[in-house]
């Protein structure tokens, strides 16, 4: 037996690392991993150079057949002329109804009862005879507006009667709170009270003009003291969804609906009380003008209005036009994510399965035997790439996409800064979580080519046969609420408005579940896939 | 803490095939350790649970006392070569002991001591999918070596290295252990082992055969065999087997002695005054001693072949 002393390392350990946390040790490692191997490297910039690339052609190459959206004003039949009415928050509008109103000064208050309104529309049948025929525009609108002034988009708010759902107030395009429900009829009439204290608007609804309940309190900054009051009507186009095909094809019927409505009692008090022996001065006209010339109008008998109109005051969703909707949307920029995240999803995949392959998987849990950290630690590092890909590739694509479709003399439609910020984010945040859930997906498989069908199978096909409608819209629908692509959520660059009837398909860019629950699922998911993952690596010997 | 590797009693079955059955072994400080036994004695599996990489079903493993799973930076403890085709083909050489230094809290500059130790500067920035089996062994001894640990332990370091490369090899691994590391290095083939081990834990089926020094092995091999040569055949078989010994004549003026040593029978003979002209004491080869040891977990190994994923896992990986 050699009387040798026991090797003690001369080197000291460098003081500043030994402070170091052991997990960003291990992080740093798995990040000079990821970054010392060329080809995945280079393969994340060709994932985003792809995902924004697809995006380019999408919004380079698509339709040029231009037509006007909603009621938008004259000369808008050429794309450079199209341009989107705006209201006060920037968002594109409808704003076209017809008034009966008085300009009114300081506080006050105005009522009247609804005892009737009425819609006719063209349908599919009734297109062939060039007539119209009684139904139910369910939107349609009919109740006491104050405006701003009578210029198109200005700040509103209203409350009103429908035949579909009741009675709402809304306000600035975009606001909608209900009041009573049903429809209304002269057995069954609706009283509407509309108060201004300053800037602040109330809104009340009541059966019998006697018990009144408040719908909303709501607030337009900045109304002029002298604002337009009075009753109006919209009927928007009717719209019904008529069926649906391979490819995003959803077959819509819309024509133009036009709506009659009865009002009685109407009535000024408070500030806005006429002088005593002065009669109301009613005046009748339209803000902004009728799709079809000659439709609107109101006369008044012994203290009834009978109001005519057609338009609509509500925000205009993207893509309602589907294939003939000429404005570029921040969802046909981002067309190409899939085929990103796709490239993501093998690059995430084989950060794992190779080391597997190679029997490198035992030097890393050599070196840190902790192994759900080193799970932890390709998770933060594959969930860091995968951020930066998706922010990088979303954010090349829409601003590109923007420059290409101004170049080229098409119609983007409108969206707020902060909008295009959350999706270019949310996209971040998508392709993050997707990375991660692929490389526990590898942990847990091993193999690299299983890997990467089982990751696509569960990422990226309910997302394709979803939004490009290759099942049926209410399966795809669901692929969308449970499986991991309820993530693109994340990516519904516009608001799907409740109070607009249409169909908001994923092929728009509208998903079913809102962004936060979109995220919750695929969280979900990533969580389920990684506690395996934690729970295999535990069990199983290494390699 | 002790600088060592204490092995007890572990057992460990893949499915229906025993790979390990009660291994128990120490490797000491200071010396080389020569872990030997035929593809599938448990070799690999016992140093990957040493590892914390496979679990044993029962038994103990520790590193100065401490399972490895204990050891915060592990490879300041224990710097092991399992496989040297373990790495990312398409990673350079410096960047593979790269992110393993960074696991360890250690700066690339221990990596680049370590690649100049092994003699891989030359080659660092190349991509390590393109590096010789040779050099292969070189970077896997690099990285074994970045933590600098007093316990070391490589699984047939030998494989693939020319001659050269074993001549280097050898005498690294004696430097590594006259620092007063201990060393454990696991072989199929005893002759790469000669000259380089000065301990040797040999294992068939699973558990240890023999655990001695080499010195004491190889003289057991030898079976205490004397070589005489003599004038006076006669006499010198009458006086050294009234001495104990078995004599045979082997040739008209050569003895074979056993049971005496070469030293005891100089004396006899001189005491006697019996002429002899030569005496050599019979030394057995290393690979003789091995060959004798492992003869019966050979014959059971092979008539185990094919019947345990074990003992083929076991055997591939080794």
């Amino acid at each position: 037996m050699t009387a040798t002393a026991p090797y003690r390392s001369p080197a000291r350990p460098d003081p500043a690392s030994l402070s170091r946390d052991g997990f960003a040790q291990t992080v740093r490692a798995e990040w000079t991993k990821f970054r010392t191997v060329r080809g995945w490297v280079i393969g994340t910039l060709i994932g985003v150079l792809v995902m924004a690339g697809l995006g380019l052609l999408a919004s380079a190459g698509g339709q040029s057949s231009c037509q006007a959206v909603g009621s938008v004003g004259p000369g808008s039949g050429t794309c450079p002329g199209i341009s989107f009415l705006l209201g006060p928050n920037g968002e594109p509008v409808n704003d076209s109804f017809y008034f009966v109103r008085q300009p009114l000064a300081g506080d006050g208050s105005v009522t009247v009862r609804v005892t009737s309104l009425t819609e006719q529309l063209t349908t599919p049948d009734s297109a062939r005879s060039n007539s119209e025929v009684p139904g139910v525009v369910p939107w349609a609108k009919a109740g006491l507006i104050i405006k701003a002034n009578l210029t198109q988009g200005s700040a509103y708010a209203a409350i009103m009667v429908t035949p579909g759902h009741g009675v709402r107030m809304q306000w600035n395009y975009t606001g909608d709170t209900a009041g009573m429900s049903g429809p209304v009829s002269p057995a069954n009439p609706r009283w509407l009270r509309l108060t201004r204290s300053g800037d602040v608007i109330t809104g009340y609804d009541s059966a019998d003009g006697t018990n009144w309940t408040q719908v909303a309190a709501v607030t337009l900054a900045g109304l002029p003291s002298t604002a337009q009051v009075g009753p109006f009507t919209a009927a928007p186009d009717y719209t019904q969804h008529a069926g649906e095909g391979f490819g995003g094809g959803t077959s819509n019927f819309s024509g133009p609906s036009q709506d009659t409505a009865v009002f009685d009692h109407l009535a000024t008090s408070g500030g806005w009380t006429p002088a005593p022996g002065s009669r109301a001065a009613w005046a009748g006209g339209y803000v902004g003008s009728p799709q079809m010339p000659g439709i609107g109008g109101y006369h008044q008998s012994g203290g009834q209005y009978t109001v005519t109109g057609q338009g609509d005051i509500a925000p205009i969703p993207s893509g309602h036009g589907g294939e003939a909707d000429p404005a570029v949307t921040v969802s046909d920029y981002l067309v190409g994510t899939f085929a990103g995240l796709i490239a993501l999803t093998v690059l995430a995949a084989a950060s794992v399965t190779a080391e597997y392959r190679r029997g490198l998987i035992r030097l890393t849990f050599a070196a840190t035997p902790a192994r759900g950290r080193v799970l932890a630690a390709k998770s933060v590092v594959v969930a860091a790439v995968g951020f930066v890909f998706g922010l990088a590739g979303a954010a090349a694509a829409v601003l590109a996409g923007e420059a290409i479709t101004r170049a080229r003399g098409a119609y983007a439609f409108p969206i707020s800064g902060m909008a295009e910020a959350r999706v270019i984010i949310g996209t971040g945040v998508l392709a993050a979580f997707f990375a991660v859930l692929a490389m526990a997906i590898g942990v847990i498989v091993r193999r690299g080519a299983a890997t990467v069908a089982v990751a696509v199978l569960v990422i990226v096909v309910p997302y394709f046969l979803a939004v490009f409608a290759a099942v049926p819209l209410n399966a795809g629908d669901w692929l969308l609420r449970i499986m991991p692509a309820a993530g693109f959520a994340l990516q519904q660059p516009y608001p799907a408005y409740g109070q607009v009837s249409m169909f908001y398909a994923p092929f728009s860019g509208y998903f079913p579940l809102p962004a936060g629950g979109g995220l919750a699922v695929l969280a979900a998911w990533t969580a389920a896939a990684l506690a395996l993952a934690a729970y295999l690596l535990r069990r199983r010997d290494a390699g | 803490m002790e600088a060592t590797i204490e092995v007890t009693g572990l057992r460990k079955r893949f499915g229906q095939a025993t790979a390990l059955d009660g291994m128990t072994f120490t490797v000491e400080p200071g010396q080389v350790t020569g872990f030997v036994g035929p593809n599938g004695a448990g070799k690999s599996t016992t140093m990957r649970v040493i590892l914390g990489l496979d679990a044993a079903d029962a038994g103990t493993a520790t590193i100065g006392g401490q399972p490895y799973a204990a050891l915060r930076r592990p490879l300041r403890h224990i710097g092991a070569l399992l496989d040297a085709g373990a790495l990312q083909p398409s990673r350079s050489g410096r960047n593979h002991l790269l992110w393993l230094a960074h696991s360890q809290g250690l700066s690339a500059r221990r990596v680049d001591e370590v690649l100049a130790l092994t003699g891989l500067n030359d080659v660092k920035k190349r991509k390590a999918g393109g590096y010789s089996l040779g050099m292969r062994q070189r970077l896997g001894i690099a990285a074994a070596l970045l933590g600098d640990p007093p316990v070391l332990m490589m699984d047939e370091p030998f494989n693939g290295m020319d001659p050269e490369g074993i001549a280097w090899m050898r005498g690294f691994l004696r430097g590594l252990a006259r620092e007063g590391r201990a060393v454990l290095v696991s072989s199929h083939l005893m002759s790469e082992l000669q000259d380089t081990a000065d301990h040797l834990v040999v294992v068939g089926r699973g558990k240890v055969i023999a655990d001695r020094p080499v010195a004491d092995l190889i003289a057991a091999a030898s079976g205490d065999r004397v070589e005489l040569h003599t004038s006076a055949l006669a006499e010198a078989m009458t006086v050294l087997a009234n001495a104990g010994a078995e004599v045979a004549a082997t040739a008209p003026d050569v003895l074979t002695v056993t049971a005496l040593s070469s030293q005891r029978v100089v004396a006899i003979l001189t005491a006697r005054r019996v002429p002899f002209s030569e005496v050599s004491a019979h030394r057995a080869t290393l690979e003789e001693a091995y060959m004798e040891l492992t003869r019966d977990a050979i014959e059971f190994h092979s008539a185990d072949r094919g019947a345990g994923q074990g003992g083929d896992r076991a055997g591939a990986a080794s």
